[in-house]
């Protein structure tokens, strides 16, 4: 028990998977301008990174992995499909972003209008396809899967809210022609990490 | 006629300049971050990258009659991630320790904005020849940031370009040190918006905010 909160710390604050990680820096960038949509992509990921990350997992078990179909027959005992598993990965995503899109549409059509082009693109969010490969690369089991999918979701909300608010605050800047834009929201996003590092030193005692 | 007034140099070249993929369409940046600790492997990645973004836009643009307009995504999906898994095979293959230390980011490569925006914005209404050059400016594009990026990281970080060592050891003897920090998440974050905002004063752009 004490190993999956630490695991899902770590994931949250120390490893997150948008400041140290670098993932799904394109929706980052394009949705913090107003807080709203902000937060509102920011549950979208969290629920659809709990809902994929253990999904691949069972994917990854009991098809892909060396050995996996050994359920179905003996003999399937060498095959080895691991080489498909960015293509099965995208498809289950993919297949789940889909359905989290009808579902908001029918239930939050403010939500849905204000994401706009970015629902369809939390399909190819590198977050969520970057979570089930580090899930599959670290050999996690179910339960540490979905642990990871879930605070991994935490950590982007986290980031994106935080990054929203900076953003609030530098409409009334006056910068410099060049910085304004792109550049600024690098450099804002620099300093966030590096608040961000501060939780590298905390160890939490293994139990 | 000369060659810079030909169709093909344009949709060659404004990818590299005017519209570069990262500085100004903010596309692609989560693999532009990560490898870049050192030149070697971002390197690497650009090739991956540009064969992918090449390939991809060839044989959606082949497709682009054929394709229903309501799963042109799933299709584009597909198509890209053939690819990836050729590229991933093929430096696994022949390239082990580069292919371990880029770890997920070659997988990663089928969620890159890049790949996806150009499928859809001009592989999906152009000829073959001419989205096999949109896809070869818009490698060479992301790679030129990434090659720079990873240039000031590697010199910056540890004091080497490519491996061999550029700072001199009388430097270390006298105090330097190398910035710690630059091998870390922040430094590139600081680093992507410093050459942006100096491509900015370049080109004269106001930045949009």
């Amino acid at each position: 028990m004490q190993h999956l909160v630490s695991l899902a710390l770590e994931s949250i604050f120390i490893n997150n998977i948008l400041l140290a990680l670098f993932l799904g820096m394109c929706s980052f960038l394009g949705c913090a301008k107003n807080i709203k949509t902000a937060s509102g992509l920011g549950l979208a990921v969290i629920f659809v990174l709990s809902i994929t990350a253990p999904m691949n997992w069972a994917v990854n078990e009991y098809l892909l992995k060396p050995g996996a179909l050994v359920w179905l027959s003996e003999s399937f005992v060498d095959v080895d499909l691991s080489f498909l598993v960015f293509i099965t990965f995208i498809a289950t995503i993919a297949g789940m972003v889909q359905l989290v899109e009808m579902l908001m549409e029918k239930f939050s059509p403010a939500l849905y209008v204000s994401l706009g082009i970015f629902l369809p693109l939390i399909a190819v969010n590198c977050a969520i396809l970057g979570t089930s490969l580090f899930m599959e690369q670290r050999q996690y089991t179910f339960a540490e899967a979905a642990v990871f999918g879930f605070s991994s979701g935490i950590g982007w909300f986290l980031a994106i809210v935080s990054f929203s608010a900076v953003l609030q605050k530098l409409k009334y800047a006056d910068l410099p022609k060049g910085l304004n834009g792109f550049a600024i929201n690098m450099i804002t996003t620099g300093l966030i990490a590096m608040a961000f590092m501060a939780f590298a030193g905390i160890k939490l005692t293994e139990g | 006629m000369s060659i810079r007034s030909t169709k093909s140099y344009k949709v060659f070249m404004t990818p590299i300049v005017q519209a570069n993929p990262i500085a100004t369409a903010i596309l692609g940046i989560c693999s532009a971050l990560a490898v870049t600790t050192q030149v070697l492997p971002s390197i690497i990645m650009v090739l991956a990258m540009t064969f992918v973004l090449s390939f991809s836009n060839v044989t959606v643009s082949l497709l682009r009659h054929v394709i229903p307009k309501n799963i042109r995504i799933i299709v584009e999906l597909v198509v890209i991630a053939s690819l990836v898994i050729l590229a991933d095979q093929f430096l696994k293959a022949f390239m082990f320790s580069v292919s371990k230390q880029l770890s997920v980011f070659v997988g990663l490569i089928i969620t890159n904005c890049i790949i996806m925006g150009r499928a859809e914005a001009f592989a999906l209404g152009n000829t073959p020849w001419y989205s096999f050059l949109d896809g070869l400016g818009n490698g060479l594009g992301y790679g030129y940031i990434l090659v720079v990026v990873s240039v000031f990281r590697e010199l910056l970080g540890s004091g080497t370009i490519l491996g061999f060592q550029i700072i001199p050891q009388s430097f270390y003897e006298m105090g330097y040190t190398d910035i710690g920090l630059m091998v870390l998440a922040p430094g590139v974050f600081i680093t992507i918006g410093l050459l942006v905002w100096a491509q900015n004063r370049y080109l004269g752009i106001e930045g949009h905010g």
